[in-house]
């Protein structure tokens, strides 16, 4: 009787669990799907609004519509460079950062500690930095997307817990050999921190990839653009920019659609490189987890 | 006696430099980064307590004492804006903070190890999307005319509503694509936690033979308790530090209402109509209660638990 009653307690119990997680899974990826459905439905369906989940006939026109666009190429030019050179910049700095301040023997270790994370805690706000990124002139530079952001004192913190997770005798027998701390680096430590330092990239990558504030802010000059503007525009002001080359017709059908074609565009690399990625991001918030 | 003492500390510290050269040279970009970047725009902040005008340096001006910070506590703005920003965070914090918690639960008892990968893949998804991409999908989704929830809305037989026009949609808006976006990310620490209780934990509540309800309730719950804790307190501290992109990228003078929070009021003040005085000390009121709150969490935190952001 009691392990008749138990068990259909815990039948109760999976139903909640699977239902719960089936309901999380379906809330996650719906707007995912309805927009890749919408993208590549046939537009006048989307405009009579005949799309709820899967496609409504098949189209590519927005697509051709949006690829033809010259800006959205600038865009994602401007993009992928600051992502790769602001990324490359973001992790050197960050190992030379965080390694001198793992390395229990530096006798500034404990004020250099202190020096970074305090900025953590407080910021001189938005407008004194504002004021001084307009003075040294990196207003409306290209530099502006990767200088004011080259290090983040909490990837710092993170690289730091690497470094010091290797084991002493590495560094001593190093150190035996006669080895300086620059060789120690990059000869020996850089290699053996290797799954850190790939989630720190994949961090300061996607961080680029979707910087959109720093943009707004120091650029004016829209041949610098970055992909996230150009999105802003189209998406949120509703501007029909990309389909300037069109005839009237063309554009109040393709209106709606060619916001969800534009966001399929943009976003397409992180959700293509996302599933091979994934197992670092989690890692990375582990690394995070147990810095303590 | 003491000079000896003197010229043998001087020694101790030369050998420190030398043998720590190397390190020196490795942080100094850093160190003068760290100067440019983050402690010059600190003692910037100075601005706040003089009358700067466009064109001078960071420095010069005439000292006004408080008188920005008069100026702002006695305009109307002052409240809402601080009742904004606390009560963004606030209903985040209610609404955002059980989500993961909950989920991370149900995840880790799903016994097929296919299923649960994907949908913790899926989960963690939304997370990487930019938040221009995020609020442009509400802006179209949530559109009067052609999104697809007033289309229901309308196929249901409902008066269509103008979601992103409606000052009292705005925080529910907020914060539900933000528990969306953030959910499953924020789930994988407790996950992380619950993989990591003791097996033998749940072995002996078998043998006592205690419901699944039960077992989550004595067993799971408490474990991940001091997890749950110290997020908590973190999450408290950062009550007063709303991020500016997406109410800045959400928002119209529509919702100012109940949308406009300290740092978007900072940006139209100071950046759109150059009043960097007033929106300096706006700014720096918010980042001195910022740091109050965070600092006070951390401490609480460590107190508690032993886990601290430093």
């Amino acid at each position: 009787m009691s392990i008749k009653s138990r068990s259909s307690t815990d039948v109760f119990f999976y139903f909640i669990v699977y239902t719960l997680v089936i309901i999380a899974f379906f809330i996650t990826l719906y707007p995912f799907v309805y927009i890749m459905s919408v993208s590549i439905s046939d537009p006048i369906a989307v405009n009579r609004g005949e799309v709820f989940l899967w496609p409504v006939g098949f189209s590519l026109k927005g697509y051709k519509q949006v690829l033809k666009s010259g800006d959205i190429w600038v865009s994602y030019g401007n993009t992928i460079y600051y992502t790769i050179v602001g990324t490359i910049f973001n992790m050197i700095a960050t190992v030379l950062a965080a390694y001198p301040l793992s390395r229990k023997t530096f006798c500034a270790r404990r004020f250099l500690n202190f020096f970074i994370v305090f900025v953590m805690y407080f910021s001189g706000g938005l407008i004194p930095t504002y004021l001084l990124i307009n003075n040294i002139g990196l207003y409306n530079s290209r530099w502006v997307m990767i200088i004011p952001g080259l290090v983040s004192s909490y990837n710092v913190m993170i690289c730091r817990s690497a470094f010091s997770s290797i084991p002493d005798e590495v560094m001593e027998s190093a150190q035996i050999d006669g080895a300086n701390d620059l060789h120690i680096l990059f000869r020996i430590a850089i290699w053996l921190i290797k799954p850190t330092l790939a989630v720190l990239t994949l961090y300061y990558a996607v961080g680029h990839w979707n910087n959109f504030f720093t943009a707004m802010l120091y650029l004016s000059d829209s041949s610098l653009y970055p992909l996230q503007v150009l999105l802003r525009r189209v998406l949120i002001q509703a501007s029909n920019e990309l389909l300037i080359d069109s005839t009237l017709e063309e554009r109040s059908i393709a209106g709606i659609q060619i916001r969800y074609v534009t966001i399929v565009v943009a976003t397409l690399p992180i959700l293509a490189v996302y599933p091979f990625l994934q197992k670092y991001f989690v890692k990375g918030i582990m690394l995070g987890a147990v810095k303590g | 006696m003491q000079a000896k003492a003197g010229t043998k500390l001087r020694t101790r510290i030369i050998k420190a430099l030398k043998r720590d050269k190397y390190l020196f040279l490795m942080f100094l970009p850093i160190f003068i980064y760290y100067i440019i970047f983050n402690y010059i725009p600190i003692t910037g902040a100075i601005i706040a307590f003089k009358d700067y005008k466009p064109g001078m340096g960071l420095y010069s001006g005439k000292w006004v004492g408080f008188k920005w910070f008069v100026q702002f506590f006695e305009s109307p703005f002052a409240f809402r804006l601080i009742r904004n920003t606390v009560l963004i965070a606030l209903y985040s914090i209610i609404y955002g903070f059980p989500v993961p918690i909950i989920f991370a639960i149900c995840i880790t008892e799903i016994q097929n190890t296919k299923m649960r990968r994907i949908v913790q893949t899926a989960s963690y998804l939304p997370h990487f999307i930019s938040t221009v991409v995020v609020v442009g999908m509400l802006k179209n989704f949530l559109s009067v005319n052609d999104g697809i929830v007033n289309a229901i809305i309308a196929a249901l037989g409902g008066e269509r509503i103008n979601f992103m026009m409606d000052a009292k949609w705005f925080r529910t808006i907020y914060v539900a694509s933000g528990v969306w976006q953030h959910f499953g990310f924020n789930s994988i620490i407790y996950i992380a936690a619950i993989i990591g209780i003791d097996p033998s934990l749940y072995e002996s509540s078998k043998i006592d033979g205690i419901t699944k309800f039960k077992e989550v309730w004595y067993i799971t719950i408490p474990m991940i308790a001091p997890t749950i804790i110290v997020l908590f307190i973190l999450q408290l501290g950062r009550i007063m530090s709303v991020g500016f992109e997406k109410v800045y990228l959400m928002y119209s003078p529509a919702v100012y209402e109940t949308a406009d929070v300290i740092s978007t009021y900072v940006y139209r003040k100071g950046i759109e109509s150059s009043s960097y005085s007033f929106s300096a000390a706006v700014g720096l009121f918010n980042s001195v209660v910022n740091f109050a709150f965070v600092f006070g969490s951390n401490l609480i935190s460590r107190k508690l638990t032993q886990t601290s952001l430093w």
